[in-house]
């Protein structure tokens, strides 16, 4: 293992090159990042270039965070563990949303610079910064767990399987961001709660205890239907959560099962005459 | 709670993005794809003859029906094709990858779209698209039946048990189809993934198995979306070409 050499660390502001760049993995290689910077509500945001030197196993997160503490001072930018498991890094990396901090510099090709940008589907609050609070809002009108009183408290790994997958995000947001139901439209957006929470509901319907049924509310008020299903939600998450395959297309599935499937139909009309 | 998101406005347009890498390059495969199967079988769909050879029989005209009042030369294979048709056309896998090659709604992730009142799967016909889905999946599960038993047949030269390269064809060709059909997403619901809890429900540990079975095929139902649609275009041409004479069938036994 390199010795890195770090001293307290500092959210924000104050990241020595030590920190980022330990003794033995510097090179004497420089890259190229460009920055997109703005003030809040600012959209296009100016381009800034900075060099930065480059450490083997550099993130992107480390490049911002040296240009912080050596260029741009006033340079805003979230992160809170550098493991990608708070889900505060996002930021979209040479036009694709990902996790500063789970973005390999090496893995670009370095004869270029590497665009950093906010995520576009949310306003700037400043440089690197979104006001993604909206989701959290989102998240308040969804019907929270509710324990069955009719089953005994007891089930099997593999009933849980579904619900623990959805259980994995990290709330980081770049499915919201990647979606183009909430990415493309113009001032007020659709009323859709996006694949973040499609992954929570899921994870609350296939729950083997939860007795809440919210099929009604995902189609209507969640607009479960504005997804066409084109994956790129699944494509960006840092949790690979096969959301549109085990979280979208199942609760599609449950809604037309529900409402729609013509053998049912006729099974439940044949029932009811009895 | 009408909670909507009044932020940032993206950027509109088509193809407006920061990507570096060939985000075009799928779609425009997927078109490609798309238009060589669908040229061959509509110019294979309106042939009158060359559709079978000794015990095969073309995919595209299978169950084979043809009521005495049908004209001699009209081709009797849109009594069945319109089954597969439909069943692909709302099959999940075939509905992103139209939205995303024909419809640009989004060509690839984070690029942007020319339309801008999107309705997505809400719209007047879209919406339809995951109910129609389920009768297809139901009519195509009796047609898939009938291409097996075409199989079985292709095993049969007059009354003596035999296998040609034709009727290795044919297998490969239905394996192919009964992995896509097998592996569909509405089918995938409907055999125990609607269960909430599947040891509590009843028969839920035979729904368990099958809701495994069919979630490993639905993995890779984008490979066997593919697969299968050449195989299917593929054995046309095989048997197509034996009949014609261009190609001779070996007999292996
Ligand atoms: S699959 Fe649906 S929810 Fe996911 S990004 Fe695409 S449209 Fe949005
Ligand atoms: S589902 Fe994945 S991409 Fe979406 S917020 Fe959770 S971890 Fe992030
Ligand atoms: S800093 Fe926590 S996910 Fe990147
Ligand atoms: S989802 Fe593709 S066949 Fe049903």
């Amino acid at each position: 293992m390199s010795e890195t050499v770090t001293s307290t660390q500092v959210h924000g502001g104050g990241a020595t090159a030590d920190q980022i760049v330990s003794v033995d993995s510097a090179t004497n290689q420089h890259i190229q990042v460009r920055i997109n910077r703005g003030e809040a509500g600012e959209i296009e945001g100016r381009w800034e270039e900075f060099t930065v030197p480059l450490a083997k196993g550099m993130v992107v997160l480390d490049t911002v965070l040296w240009v912080q503490a050596h260029q741009a001072n006033d340079l805003a930018a979230r992160w809170n563990c550098k493991a990608a498991k708070c889900g505060s890094c996002s930021a979209e990396i040479n036009g694709k949303p990902r996790l500063m901090c789970k973005t390999r510099v090496e893995d670009f090709n370095l004869a270029e610079p590497i665009l950093i940008q906010p995520l576009q589907t949310f306003k700037r609050i400043k440089d690197l910064v979104t006001d993604v609070s909206w989701n959290y809002r989102i998240n308040a009108t969804i019907k929270p767990f509710t324990p069955r009183q009719d089953r005994e408290w007891k089930w099997f790994q593999h009933d849980a399987d579904r619900a623990q997958e959805m259980r994995k995000c990290i709330e980081c947001f770049l499915c919201q961001d990647v979606c183009h139901v909430l990415r493309y439209q113009t001032e007020e957006k659709p009323q859709f709660a996006g694949p973040r929470y499609f992954v929570r509901t899921a994870g609350l319907d296939f729950h083997p205890m939860d007795g809440a049924e919210r099929l009604e509310q995902l189609a209507d008020e969640h607009g479960l239907g504005l997804c066409n299903i084109t994956y790129c939600c699944s494509e960006v998450c840092p949790e690979h959560i096969a959301i549109t395959h085990n979280a979208i297309i199942p609760e599609k599935e449950r809604v037309v099962d529900e409402f729609h499937d013509p053998v049912k139909k006729f099974i439940r009309k044949i029932q009811k005459k009895k | 709670m009408k909670q909507t998101l009044t932020a940032h406005v993206g950027a509109p347009g088509f193809g407006k993005t920061e990507r570096r890498d060939a985000w075009w390059l799928e779609p425009l495969l997927v078109v490609l794809g798309f238009a060589t199967f669908v040229a061959y079988s509509t110019w294979a769909a309106f042939q009158v003859s060359n559709y079978s050879y000794g015990p095969y029989l073309s995919p595209f005209f299978s169950p084979y029906i043809r009521p005495d009042w049908w004209p001699a030369n009209w081709s009797t294979a849109f009594f069945v094709l319109w089954i597969p048709g439909g069943f692909r056309a709302s099959c999940y896998y075939y509905r992103r990858a139209y939205w995303r090659s024909l419809f640009a709604s989004p060509s690839a992730c984070a690029v942007s779209e020319p339309k801008r009142d999107y309705t997505g799967e809400t719209g007047t016909i879209a919406r339809w698209l995951p109910i129609l889905h389920r009768w297809f999946l139901y009519l195509s599960l009796i047609v898939l039946v009938w291409l097996w038993i075409d199989v079985v047949k292709a095993f049969d030269f007059d009354g003596h048990f035999g296998i040609g390269v034709g009727t290795l064809v044919m297998l490969i060709n239905v394996a192919l189809l009964s992995f896509f059909t097998l592996g569909c997403h509405a089918l995938r619901s409907l055999v125990g993934g609607n269960a909430r809890c599947f040891s509590c429900a009843p028969g839920g540990n035979a729904r368990y198995g099958m809701w495994s079975f069919v979630s490993k095929l639905t993995q890779r139902h984008k490979l066997w979306a593919w697969f299968s649609l050449f195989s299917v275009g593929l054995t046309d041409l095989y048997i197509r070409l034996c009949a014609m004479g261009v190609l001779h069938d070996i007999r292996i036994v």
